[in-house]
């Protein structure tokens, strides 16, 4: 029997997440924001990105380009910052994930999104979970970041609204709050 | 940030002033669920028993189809419909102004990534091997791919390969200048390159209708195009605003709207369909090309003389807005300069390139390449300052465009020019320069003995909102009510798209500041509780949904002015209106809106149109304008120019807003469209090989990165706009039109050289004066 065979025979005609053959038998489990959450009758080629958008209701991570090039769709794999479009749903087996719904439950990067939000850096807001992902990754990494490495760090996240200015300002202010409340 | 003129009001007692009103920087109501990744885009939607769509696109340029065979991909499991033009029962085609747009191509395709089919399955990927499945047979045609070529080419569709002609003759035509300088330049094709690709979700209706779930500019037009090709009456194709991830005049066309219903209808279930980014290249429209002849006469003293132009701009193989856009091309040729005789002959012509339209600046950002390079020549050719030359030629308010319209409203080019010329220069590069801020970035490449410093001016002028008799205009309606705990609660409803502008934020300031209310609440955005809005764009919705929501508002003042007046049992001209009070002008008795709504809600709805304007006449003269706006930019570039590598180090400019309503909001537009204006100087193009895309992807289409991206300094230039709601002109289109031309003067003041054609690439610099 071909794996074709076997997802037809598994599809009801009401099943719209029915996977295109070559699925893992009983399905696997991925360790997101953390909980274990179960996937099923997947096909073996869906990225972290569709699995976590379509399969799991994660929709923070985006679609912006689904070749690593935008950030849209940053989420932190193992505490490292990937692109969910890049990594295939079933190579993150065993890794604890964590996307802008975990961070945002957990409240770690509360100062982060408040300061996109009164610098203004948020217009029609595609980009702005994966800049949420990667400004909380850098400052943590990187509290005292210079305004270079500031923007090297960000140069893998794109915005086509913004101009980045109102985000770099978020930046700052974040940067600047985080050391007066250190002092 | 600086503002150039004083606050106009003295600051008003604190009782009187809602927070959040007008000019405050209140905040965005989407802003909270956008940064906790909460917020629905139209890629995020889901149902039960949902399928996904797919579309089948051309691979060729030009071809007869000699066979459509979808047998194939029904035959894959999981595959539920194919869809292709004999399955459209309604009208076969679509368009913004004509509908010369196949919904699918039966007989011919036109360009590279033209729909010929889409297919409905259980699994994006089934759908995608549905696709791959169709089997379609082609008989490759020559293209015509040049659009001078195109207008002595044999028609390419049955309207012809011409758009339009436009002929502006104004003054006297013989008229000649002491100093003549002319020059030919070239404009590539920009993408709006939006984050969130065109996506949506159709549900089939008990009624056999169908609800749209969209990301879009323009609701009601996308409405009546969908109705025509499905054969429906429009109430039956109910249009609901999904969250929008960007625009840029990208969503402005029909893309997957119509496939996406007739999928949804020929299986009964709803479809979702999301473009991938290469699908996203092909599905909307894009900036046109442009190839331009300038001839420009002065005096000795400077004064502009004449302008003469040749404008060419491909349309690419359908009409989409071409018509509007060549006419604003026309129009504002000369720039933002007094121009007494101007002969400008303009075309919009079709090709088999893929289709251009409305994108942010919309035909001025074109001729500003020109225009602006033209100056710089004057200058040149007359020993003079360039921005002496600019601003000694600068029109001013009651002077005329080339169109003979007078200039009735605010026109303040010398105080952009000042405002952009007044913010300090950069310090000179250094050898202590950090090598990534070097041309090269973070490749490193450049080294400091090469690096070259220029500077460069270039101003623009745009109108705001549609042009030449188009009966614009956007309707709204509020309701004022006593919500949970008594306290008032305003709704607003309009079919007004939020694209990322921000004009959720401006509606919620406006009802505060007229109502004096605090909570305001936005019903979601559709077609079927309320009228057009109009398009969220020509930067418009600041003045035309702003302002029929100001209206309505006042409509509800007058009707608790009204129950004040009969529970005092005044006449309403002895009630006024102070800081969300109706007060008794003899008693000074005041009621507050609790208490005036305790007789229930109260509620008016505004269909707010701007001044007529008129068609252009055969000469292309005519009042068909209903304003413009101004902006100045100057670009500071390093450039090595053994690499032909360029940094742009920063841009300033001052722009002419009329009344900055949202001060953040406004520096962000200034900002977003500064990066878009340098992107297409620098970075930005559609690359075409005999009209094949080369580069449908973020890896080869490059857009501006935090590194590309200069600092930037603004000023907002406030005249208050006479006609407009608050004086508020709109602030979207301006900073994206100067941005890019004033890059290039920079480029050529370091470099020296010529430089007609934007973008710039590295081998234009680097391989300058050498026969390729």
């Amino acid at each position: 029997m071909t794996s074709r065979e076997t997802a037809r025979s598994r599809s009801g005609p009401e099943d719209a997440s029915h996977a295109p053959g070559y699925e893992v038998a009983g399905g696997y489990e991925l360790h997101v924001n953390g909980t274990t959450r179960t996937v099923e009758e997947a096909w073996l080629g869906e990225s972290l990105l569709y699995v976590l958008r379509e399969r799991l209701g994660l929709s923070g991570a985006k679609n912006a380009c689904e070749q690593g090039e935008c950030g849209s769709c940053s989420v932190l794999l193992d505490d490292v910052v990937v692109c969910a479009c890049c990594v295939l749903a079933v190579d993150a087996i065993g890794s604890h994930i964590e996307t802008i719904e975990g961070l945002t439950r957990r409240e770690a990067a509360a100062d982060v999104q408040a300061a996109l939000l009164s610098a203004g850096g948020v217009q029609c807001g595609f980009c702005t979970p994966g800049f949420v992902v990667a400004v909380y990754d850098l400052l943590r990494r990187r509290p005292d970041a210079g305004e270079l490495e500031v923007r090297e760090a960000l140069s893998g996240n794109l915005c086509r609204c913004t101009g980045y200015g109102r985000i770099l300002e978020a930046v700052r202010m974040v940067q600047e709050e985080r050391s007066r409340v250190a002092l | 940030m600086s503002r150039s003129s004083a606050p106009v009001a003295t600051r008003p007692a604190a009782r009187t002033r809602p927070r959040a009103g007008i000019g405050a920087d209140a905040a965005r109501p989407d802003g909270v669920p956008k940064v906790r990744g909460e917020f629905a885009f139209s890629s995020d939607l889901w149902m039960d028993g949902m399928l996904w769509g797919r579309t089948l696109r051309s691979p060729h340029v030009s071809a007869r189809i000699v066979a459509v065979d979808p047998s194939p991909a029904l035959a894959i499991p999981g595959v539920r419909a194919v869809v292709t033009a004999a399955d459209v029962p309604g009208r076969p085609t679509y368009g913004l102004e004509e509908p010369d747009q196949p919904v699918f191509a039966s007989e011919v395709v036109r360009y590279h990534g033209e729909p010929i089919a889409a297919v409905a399955a259980d699994h994006p990927e089934t759908a995608r091997a549905g696709v791959r499945a169709i089997e379609v047979v082609y008989e490759p045609l020559e293209p015509v791919v040049d659009a001078e070529r195109a207008l002595r080419a044999p028609p390419l569709h049955p309207d012809g390969n011409l758009f339009r002609h436009l002929v502006i003759r104004h003054g006297d035509l013989d008229a000649t200048g002491d100093v003549v300088v002319e020059g030919t330049y070239e404009v590539g094709m920009q993408d709006q390159a939006f984050m969130g690709p065109e996506s949506g979700l159709a549900v089939p209706a008990d009624d056999g209708g169908v609800d749209l779930y969209v990301a879009t500019q323009w609701l009601h037009v996308d409405r009546d195009q969908i109705a025509a090709s499905l054969g429906l009456p429009a109430e039956r194709v109910r249009l609901h605003l999904a969250g929008v991830g960007g625009a840029f005049g990208g969503r402005e066309d029909v893309s997957l709207q119509i496939h996406l219903c007739l999928l949804a209808l020929g299986t009964g279930r709803p479809v979702k369909m999301v473009y991938s980014r290469d699908e996203s290249f092909f599905g909307h429209v894009h900036r046109h090309p442009a190839k331009m002849w300038f001839r420009h006469h002065a005096t000795r003293g400077g004064d502009l003389v004449k302008v003469e132009a040749r404008i060419v701009l491909d349309g690419g193989a359908y009409l989409s807005s071409s018509n509007a856009v060549i006419s604003n091309a026309a129009c504002f040729a000369p720039g933002p300069y007094k121009v007494p005789n101007a002969l400008i002959d303009a075309y919009a012509v079709r090709t088999n390139n893929p289709p251009c339209g409305a994108m942010r600046g919309f035909g001025s950002v074109q001729v500003c390449y020109g225009h602006e390079a033209q100056m710089d020549k004057l200058a040149a050719a007359l020993g003079m300052d360039p921005v002496e030359l600019r601003l000694h030629n600068a029109l001013e308010r009651f002077d005329r465009l080339v169109t003979g319209q007078v200039l009735t409203g605010t026109v303040p080019v010398r105080e952009c020019i000042r405002a952009a010329m007044a913010h300090p220069l950069p310090p000179a590069p250094s050898l202590l320069d950090p090598p990534m801020a070097r041309p090269g970035g973070a490749g490193l490449s450049a080294d400091h003995a090469d690096v070259r410093r220029g500077v460069g001016i270039a101003v623009s002028l745009k109108n705001v909102g549609y042009s030449e008799g188009f009966d614009d205009y956007a309707t709204a309606r509020v309701r004022l009510e006593a919500g949970v705990g008594g306290e008032p609660v305003a709704t607003v409803v309009a079919a007004t798209a939020e694209v990322g502008q921000g004009f959720v934020t401006i509606a919620q300031q406006i009802v505060r500041e007229e109502l004096g209310v605090a909570d305001v609440l936005l019903a979601p955005a559709g077609t079927t509780d309320i009228g057009s809005a109009g398009s969220s764009s020509a930067s418009r919705q600041t003045w035309m949904s702003g302002g029929a929501i100001q209206l309505a508002c006042v409509a509800i003042r007058r009707q608790l002015i009204a129950r004040a007046a009969a529970s005092w049992g005044c006449s309403h001209a002895s009630v006024e209106w102070d800081a969300g009070e109706a007060v008794h002008e003899g008693t000074g008795e005041r009621r507050g809106l609790a208490a005036l709504l305790a007789d229930g809600a109260v509620e008016a709805e505004h269909e707010h149109h701007h001044r007529p304007t008129v068609p252009l006449d055969a000469d292309g003269q005519g009042d068909a304008h209903l304003s413009v706006m101004v902006a100045a930019h100057r670009a500071v570039v390093d450039v090595d120019p053994g690499l032909g590598l360029v940094k742009v180090v920063q841009v300033t400019t001052g722009q002419d807003v009329g009344h900055a309503l949202n001060p953040t909001q406004v520096t962000g537009q200034i900002e977003g469209g500064i990066a878009q204006g340098v992107g297409l100087a620098v970075m930005e193009e559609i690359v075409l090989d005999e009209g094949r895309v080369k580069n449908p992807s973020f890896t080869d289409y490059l857009v501006p990165t935090t590194l590309d991206m200069p600092a930037v300094a603004a000023t907002f230039v406030e005249e208050p706009e006479p006609d407009a709601p608050y004086g508020a002109k709109g602030v979207g289109e301006p900073p994206v039109i100067s941005s890019g031309p004033a890059v290039l003067a920079a480029i050529r003041d370091a470099t020296g050289l010529a430089l007609t054609r934007a973008p710039v690439r590295p081998e234009d610099i680097a391989l300058a004066g050498q026969s390729t």
